[in-house]
């Protein structure tokens, strides 16, 4: 954890699970994102943030082949993914949450997973039709793999609800772990903590961090919550009017005037230190997951905080 | 395979049998007299009413889009179906292994037709896709009109009496079977994904254009059975009777009866096949009572008579007899479809 | 060069009879994103009341054309039922309910005329007693350039309706933001009714044009003339009141001189795969604005 955390300030040192290079994409004629560069490296957690209307969301667009860029190429494992289809770019291993949910809406929870893992299903459709062995079998070994991922985001017990009847930090959940049926290696979270409560905004950081854990998977979270974006990203990039103003640690960022500027525009004084607070707040207090990753700025973010919260006074 | 999946296929292929030899039973023992001819014709229609139906109701109820052009697949099967017979009519061939095959290359024509339609049209969506389902169906209606060998404009006439109801009973045991296995596997499933929202289907790695255009596909061969069962049932037709009047009376069926569910089409299409030679003595009203009825049910159960629930025999058996067995979980359930699923069992 | 201006008038004058109809499934959809597929039927309530008021017309010594003003009336009273008993109580249940509630209307008036009027058709007496004239040696029927004349006249006064009148404009505003639209006082329920009320009326008077030019009525020549006028509709750009009329003279245009010049059995098939590449290249036809889904 400490060897990810040396790496995390600069460029990872291995081939990056990510990495965009001069990204770029305009609607007639306007750039909605312009020159993005990022590299993720293994099981890291970047954030990317930036007012409204920044581009953001464009740049996840792009990175699912919703959008074809119009500049520049990204790759994933160094290798290109431009001009593929969303499912193509799936199938290589990019997933993604939706800032407004997305989910199969009236089918089952376990349906909804199990419909990301369709493409790691082989049984034809003759098979479905004579119902062979290894229809039976493949639909089992699916249940089970779909039942695992439900139960990591605690929604094991809920799996015959329908989609639609669960409850909206739930959903969110369930995006996730559509998500990871996908068996993907980087995944992108936009907003997923958006009208959550502090509780499940909680809930979902644990969740964060134990898939991290567990697969090994790289994350890039869109927030809007710069305390959360603060608290758990090891990186952040922000950007505004599509184009990066500013990457680095949560500290760097934190003391970066054209963040401060951009991003909370004439109010700064005031946002910037009710930011402060709530990351200092939580390192102290949350100790397990997040406190373990960041084991070295454990000690010094919380003076860090203290020491840019003072010239501002 | 699940003993409990195991249970309901003979449940249900004992169903069918049980319902095969109801009718064999009526229509053998002679109690219509005279009218036996007439009511087995009654049943055939049915039959290749149910087919056109729910292969309708794969792109409703399944993917969610809807088609005002279903009768127009359903001509290609008709035509192409007939034109073979015809061209191989004096070959000695049997007509069981013939009928076999007019079915087949009825559905293959139209199952090409719909993967012709289905690359272009899929590209549009919503009512976009519904207009472009009707102007293909008109465009085919057109050619056929057209074509020499489909009679140029004027009824296509002598065309072999291959339709025997004890066979078309069978096809479309067959067919309703195949699709509904296919529904409740993960084919259906990622097309219900795709109905249900599909940038999201599209974000989890599924190739929604392969999938629309494969459900397209399938349910224009099945329309293609149909037809071919039409063509061989009528021996005489006319491009006119495939315009778009008969693909909204498909559409509307499918609705009425719930869509996504296969027993409502199943049921609709029985009836409402059924219902007008019953009332062809108020037949100036039938349709106008018809239309009141859609208008009532739209207002009053707007997604249709049945909804999305599917009869199941062997629940239905558990609760007559109450037995307290295992309850058929997962795929158990999915197979146990009543009246209709014997295929699956037999292998 | 006779026969080029004959079917160029003949062309505009059955694109006029599109164009009035396709106004009203424009003007249909762009309110309740419903395609109203019994409103071609309306064509056929107009008719048959020419049919049967034409007569008593000309007995009290006026002219035939006048039973337009009877039809006019009648279509926008049916066209209004036909929306507050059928189409207002579906309209929060989904798209597919109110397309077979309006395949359901269709049916259902079809069917009426069928038992009110009997299944043969019946022969609409002349509307317009005209010569012939010759223009640059292409003789054409008086009669025609009349029925263009007020299919054009009809449609200026359309133009000039929602664009300068408060109710025409509370017309345009229903369709971009309902929600907004109720906020600034609009009482979206009666411009709902009052845009059946005039597409049906449009239906009237495309009724003459087309009894005039085509003097029978059946009980299903609505569904014909309902879907391609439907289909002009969707090529001009849906919603969109000059698309409609657009879209309806290209259809027309296309369907007498493919009849004329190319092949008279394919003008159909012509027309509907222009309408096919025209969707498959520009989604929302001709003068529509693209709009894409948000991600």
């Amino acid at each position: 954890m400490t060897e990810k955390k040396a790496v995390s300030a600069e460029v990872p040192k291995e081939t990056p699970v990510l990495k965009a290079v001069h990204l770029g994409i305009s609607f007639g004629g306007l750039k909605a994102v312009d020159d993005f560069n990022m590299e993720i490296g293994r099981s890291e957690l970047v954030g990317l943030i930036g007012p409204n209307g920044a581009g953001k969301t464009t740049v996840f667009n792009l990175l699912t082949g919703v959008y074809k860029p119009t500049e520049g190429a990204f790759y994933l494992n160094g290798k290109k993914m431009n001009g593929r289809k969303t499912y193509q770019v799936v199938e290589e291993g990019i997933a993604r949450t939706f800032q407004n949910i997305r989910l199969f809406k009236k089918m089952t929870v376990l349906e909804n997973v199990k419909v990301a893992m369709n493409k790691d299903m082989h049984y034809s459709p003759l098979a479905s039709i004579f119902r062979t062995n290894s229809f039976w079998r493949e639909e089992h070994d699916t249940d089970e793999r779909a039942m695992e991922l439900l139960d990591i985001v605690g929604l094991g017990d809920k799996k015959d609800a329908m989609a639609m009847n669960l409850p909206y930090g739930q959903q969110r959940k369930l995006e996730i772990a559509r998500a990871l049926g996908t068996n993907m290696r980087l995944l992108l979270l936009d907003e997923p903590a958006a009208g959550m409560n502090p509780v499940e905004t909680d809930e979902l950081l644990d969740i964060i961090n134990n898939i991290r854990r567990t697969f090994g998977i790289s994350v890039l979270l869109i927030e809007h919550d710069m305390s959360l974006v603060m608290r758990v990203c090891e990186r952040i990039q922000v950007i505004d009017y599509g184009v990066t103003i500013a990457k680095g640690t949560p500290e760097e960022i934190a003391h970066n005037p054209r963040v401060i500027e951009a991003y909370l525009g004439k109010q700064a004084e005031k946002e910037v230190l009710n930011m402060k607070d709530a990351s200092g707040h939580v390192i102290g207090e949350e100790g397990s997951a997040a406190a373990a990753d960041a084991e070295p700025d454990k000690a010094e973010k919380p003076d860090e905080t203290a020491g840019a919260g003072t010239p501002n006074r | 395979m699940p003993k409990s999946a195991k249970v309901s296929s003979l449940i249900n292929l004992i169903g069918v049998f049980a319902l095969y030899f109801l009718f064999l039973a009526i229509f053998e023992s002679g109690i219509f007299g005279a009218k036996t001819d007439y009511f087995k014709g009654i049943a055939t229609t049915a039959c290749y009413t149910i087919i056109m139906v729910t292969s309708l109701n794969l792109l409703v109820g399944i993917m969610g889009e809807f088609s005002l052009g279903h009768a127009g697949f359903m001509s290609v099967g008709a035509y192409a179906s007939a034109v073979f017979t015809n061209a191989i009519a004096n070959s000695g061939i049997p007509d069981f292994p013939m009928f076999l095959l007019a079915l087949l290359v009825g559905g293959a024509a139209a199952a090409l037709t719909g993967f012709l339609v289905g690359v272009p049209a899929l590209k549009l969506r919503g009512d976009y896709l519904c207009i472009v389902t009707v102007a293909f169906a008109e465009i085919i209606r057109v050619c056929f009109t057209n074509f020499k060998i489909t009679g140029g404009g004027r009824t296509m006439s002598g065309i072999a009496k291959l339709s025997d109801f004890y066979w078309v009973y069978w096809v479309t045991v067959v067919c309703v079977t195949l699709m509904f296995l296919l529904i409740r596997s993960r084919f259906g499933r990622t097309v219900r994904a795709i109905r249900e929202d599909y940038i999201a289907a599209e974000a989890s790695g599924v190739n929604v254009t392969f999938y629309k255009v494969a459900t397209f596909t399938i349910s224009a061969f099945f329309a293609g059975v149909a037809g071919a069962i039409y063509a061989h049932y009528m021996t005489a037709m006319i491009p006119t009777s495939f315009n778009f009047a008969y693909s909204a009376e498909f559409l509307t069926e499918v609705i009425i009866g719930g869509a996504g569910s296969m027993t409502g089409s199943i049921i609709g299409a029985t009836f409402l096949s059924a219902l007008p030679e019953a009332m062809r003595t108020f037949a100036r009203y039938r349709m106008l009572a018809y239309s009141i009825v859609l208008v009532i049910v739209m207002i009053f159960r707007p997604g249709g008579i049945f909804g999305t629930w599917e009869f199941s025999l062997t629940r239905l058996l558990k609760k007559i007899f109450r037995v307290k067995g295992t309850a058929p979980g997962g795929k158990g359930a999915d197979a146990a479809k009543a009246g209709k699923t014997g295929k699956g069992a037999s292998v | 060069m006779s026969i080029f201006l004959q079917a160029l008038i003949n062309g505009l004058n059955q694109g006029a009879i599109y164009a009035l109809i396709a106004l009203g499934y424009t003007m249909v959809y762009g309110i309740l994103r419903m395609i109203n597929f019994a409103h071609g039927d309306f064509i056929m309530v107009g008719a048959y009341t020419i049919f049967y008021t034409a007569p008593i017309m000309v007995s009290y010594g006026m002219p035939a054309w006048m039973a337009v003003l009877i039809a006019v009336v009648v279509c926008a009273i049916v066209g209004v039922l036909v929306e507050r008993i059928a189409y207002k109580p579906v309209r929060g249940s989904g798209s597919i309910s109110a397309l077979i509630t309006a395949l359901a209307m269709s049916l259902f008036l079809e069917n009426l005329a069928m038992v009110l009027f009997g299944p043969n058709p019946k022969t609409v007496l002349k509307i317009f007693k005209l010569p012939m004239i010759t223009i640059l040696g292409a003789k054409i029927q008086m009669k025609y350039l009349l029925t263009l004349g007020i299919g054009i006249a009809i449609m200026i006064l359309m133009n000039v309706f929602v664009h300068a009148t408060r109710i025409g404009k509370a017309m345009r505003a229903v369709p971009q933001d309902k929600e907004a639209a109720t906020i600034v006082g609009i009482d979206v329920d009666r411009i709902i009714t009052l845009t059946f009320a005039i597409g049906c009326a449009l239906a009237a008077v495309a009724a003459l044009m087309y009894v005039s030019t085509y003097p029978r009525c059946t009980t299903d020549m609505g569904s014909m003339m309902g879907i391609k006028a439907f289909i002009a509709a969707v090529l001009g750009g849906i919603g969109i009141i000059p698309g409609a009329m657009l879209g309806g003279i290209i259809v027309g245009l296309i369907e007498i001189f493919v009849k004329i010049y190319l092949a008279p059995g394919w003008y159909e098939a012509i027309t509907y795969g222009i309408l096919i590449v025209v969707l498959l290249i520009k989604p929302s036809g001709i003068l529509g604005k693209n709009t894409g889904v948000k991600v």
